[in-house]
């Protein structure tokens, strides 16, 4: 594995598969215990770098660190030296001179982790940038799909909503293809980037049509304020050519499950019944994401010592 | 004025035959084989290529406001050693140069600094706005003689202030040099809009929104008879618009950026933002019609936008930093490498793009002239031949934003001479 992971470029089918053989092993090794936790990372330290709200992800990371041993320290942008102008750069001298092994970073500026990655030398884990990617997130998507569905090779996956402000669906376009499964991106023609072409990824404006042959269907969460920028009409009309509700749900196969990488807006993207229902993975991807997020630390950190 | 008497011998008259250059009293005194050495500087030029001094109609001197970024002193040395005799230096000051106070003091900061002339270009609108015209007459009867006016940097998006612009500076024969940015197509945009910024997550610069004013402002240019010039060309489609402008007789001129005929919008994969500038580099497609253009005269001109910048405001996140790049010293080396070594312009064609096209649509009589007897010996000496890696520690420049760090440029310029001052010998900058 590479020293970073800013991208889920950074990973190619093989390697990628050891984060999700990690995770499931990582999941047994901590099943029978009562207390929580594996000695594999003591002493080192993991820094978690936010510049970005985000209870879920920054306590993912922090639990996954925790149960591998690591000393955590959480830096928040908020109240920091951050929001009183010091740069990112000093911010990682910072970090640097305290002797961080691992920086976990949210930014809410595209490519921040590339940044951080050139001025540090421990690792950088992008845990999500701009509109940029969420390495984290896809592959925690991706080892839900392959628990529940056994497999990710040629499975169809449907990704609906904002895929032009997802960082979310970016990282999944390019792993899921790594890891041999279809993607269909759906979405209204102007929550599409410009140059979607190239990405390894059907594009269809038109769920109903594609929802019979799906295996799973991620939906993102779409923020309201897109609305005043022209983005779509309403949000009724939003919800009701793009929102997932029961009758969609009906058209899916019965096997098919519902993710979505939360937080949610229940009624807009993701009817509320939907969101609960027994076919729904979103519980299982928060539990799932501590899982994988060990694993990557433990990849990056551990290297090849047993779990 | 220097009374020194020069002769630089053996260099290629504008890439023509070789031949001695008798420098004297300012001027190019005499022109031929074997003149006599008697009582000159020999400057050897064997093997060089003397141009006119070349004219950059696009430069950021960054003062008053922005000293610690660049000085007119300091931009001035870089342009001398980038083969410029003269420069225009962009409004966008702070204060901005939208008075004739602002526009004269920084014309004499160029002369005192005297290594290149630097002729201030006069805000469009007051503040740089876009709401109000600035005293364009009264800069324009000032002693910085300001005939160039642009609110660079920003577009002037009104289009009724834009014709009002246009028809006003024909009572001083003015030009408006536009930054063609359709801003609400732009809105936080980081990068070309295409295939890389959706998968780098970079907010996308259409292509559209440079070419819908380019060709808004050149029916309005042409409905008022007027003269425009369009900054820093960057599209394929622009050239296009250009093409057709240009055939309907209009007085339109273009500039193409020496940084958008080498670099592609691949670059901001790093997120580095030295890469980062505006309007953003293209694809490899819109470099080859730039090129294409550039060669057919379509473009007329070469400018460099040079745009230096703090490090502090390019040490940053991508979305951070200040747009711009460093130009001024590596122009005529990259024009060497995307056109001369292409194929696709001769030497005399470089001297026209890059001296006389310039100095006229600056209006800038004692520049850009071709190098004969009894012209004011503005002229650069530049070695075509050998390449070096780009080191921006040498330069001479405040800022170090320079894109080309580290990359292999051919050739150099050896010397630079100013109304037959040398202001650069040897490579090197003189006082």
């Amino acid at each position: 594995m590479n020293r970073h992971l800013l991208s889920a470029a950074d990973l190619d089918r093989t390697s990628a598969t050891a984060i999700l053989d990690t995770a499931e092993q990582m999941d047994k090794a901590l099943a029978g215990r009562e207390v929580k936790k594996l000695p594999t990372l003591r002493g080192r330290t993991v820094v978690n770098l936010f510049f970005e709200d985000s209870t879920r992800t920054r306590t993912s990371f922090e639990l996954a660190a925790k149960r591998l041993s690591a000393d955590v320290i959480n830096f928040s942008a908020k109240g920091s030296s951050v929001s009183k102008g010091e740069s990112l750069k000093d911010t990682a001298l910072t970090l640097e001179a305290m002797g961080s092994d691992a920086v976990v970073i949210r930014h809410s500026m595209s490519g921040a982790p590339h940044r951080l990655a050139g001025w540090i030398r421990g690792s950088v884990v992008n845990a999500g940038d701009g509109t940029h990617e969420h390495p984290t997130q896809a592959l925690l998507d991706a080892f839900t799909i392959r628990r529940r569905m056994g497999r990710l090779e040629g499975l169809r996956v449907v990704i609906v909503g904002d895929v032009l402000h997802s960082r979310v669906a970016r990282s999944n376009v390019i792993l899921l293809h790594t890891l041999g499964a279809e993607v269909t991106l759906v979405a209204p023609p102007t929550l599409v980037p410009v140059g979607v072409e190239a990405w390894p990824a059907a594009v269809s404006y038109d769920l109903d049509a594609v929802l019979p042959k799906a295996d799973a269907v991620m939906m993102l969460r779409v923020q309201r304020e897109r609305m005043s920028a022209s983005y779509f009409p309403t949000q009724r009309e939003y919800s009701r050519r793009y929102g997932l509700d029961r009758q969609r749900l009906a058209r899916m196969p019965d096997q098919a499950i519902v993710m979505h990488p939360g937080p949610m807006n229940r009624g807009m993207e993701i009817a509320a019944e939907v969101a609960d229902s027994v076919r729904s993975t979103i519980v299982e991807q928060v539990s799932n994401g501590v899982s994988v997020r060990m694993a990557v630390l433990y990849l990056l950190l551990g290297g090849g010592e047993p779990a | 004025m220097s009374t020194d008497v020069f002769l630089i011998t053996g260099a290629r008259i504008e890439g023509g035959e070789a031949a001695d250059l008798l420098v004297r009293d300012g001027r190019i005194a005499e022109l031929g084989v074997g003149l006599s050495a008697v009582g000159t500087e020999v400057v050897a030029a064997d093997g060089l290529i003397a141009l006119p001094g070349l004219v950059d109609l696009h430069t950021h001197l960054r003062e008053p406001g922005r000293e610690d970024a660049e000085t007119v002193e300091s931009g001035s040395r870089a342009a001398a050693l980038g083969g410029f005799t003269a420069v225009h230096a962009m409004a966008n000051t702070e204060p901005v140069a939208d008075t004739a106070g602002v526009v004269e003091q920084v014309w004499r900061l160029g002369r005192k600094a005297g290594l290149c002339d630097v002729q201030p270009v006069g805000a469009v609108t007051v503040g740089l706005r876009g709401k109000q015209l600035a005293e364009l007459g009264a800069m324009a009867d000032s002693a910085a003689r300001v005939r160039v006016f642009s609110d660079d940097g920003r577009c002037v998006g009104d289009p009724a202030l834009m014709r009002r612009a246009l028809e006003y500076v024909k009572a001083f024969d003015g030009v408006i040099a536009q930054h063609a940015e359709e801003t609400r197509l732009t809105e936080d945009a980081q990068m070309n809009e295409g295939i890389l910024s959706a998968r780098l997550g970079l907010t996308g610069w259409p292509a559209a929104a440079e070419e819908a004013i380019i060709a808004r402002d050149a029916l309005i240019a042409g409905h008022v008879g007027s003269r425009l010039h369009v900054c820093h060309v960057s599209t394929a489609g622009s050239v296009e618009i250009l093409r057709w402008a240009k055939s309907k007789g209009w007085r339109i001129t273009a500039e193409v950026t020496p940084h958008h005929l080498l670099l592609t919008d691949d670059l901001a994969a790093s997120y580095d933002p030295v890469y980062k500038v505006n309007p953003p580099l293209r694809t490899s497609e819109d470099v080859e019609a730039l090129r294409a253009a550039l060669a057919d005269g379509t473009i007329d001109c070469v400018a460099t936008d040079h745009a230096p910048h703090a490090l502090e405001d390019k040490e940053t996140e991508w979305a951070a930093a200040r747009p711009g790049m460093l130009g001024l010293e590596t122009a005529l080396s990259v024009v060497c490498e995307a056109m001369v070594g292409t194929g696709l312009l001769d030497w005399a064609g470089v001297a026209d793009r890059m001296s006389c096209a310039p100095a006229l649509i600056g209006g800038l009589a004692a520049h850009g002239r071709h190098v004969v007897v009894g012209e004011a010996a503005n002229l650069v000496l530049f070695d075509p031949s050998g390449s070096s890696a780009v080191d921006p520690s040498r330069s001479a420049s405040r800022s170090r934003n320079n894109p080309y760090a580290g990359r292999e440029l051919p050739g150099r310029v050896v010397a630079t001479f100013l109304r037959g001052r040398p202001t650069v010998l040897d490579g090197k900058a003189q006082g």
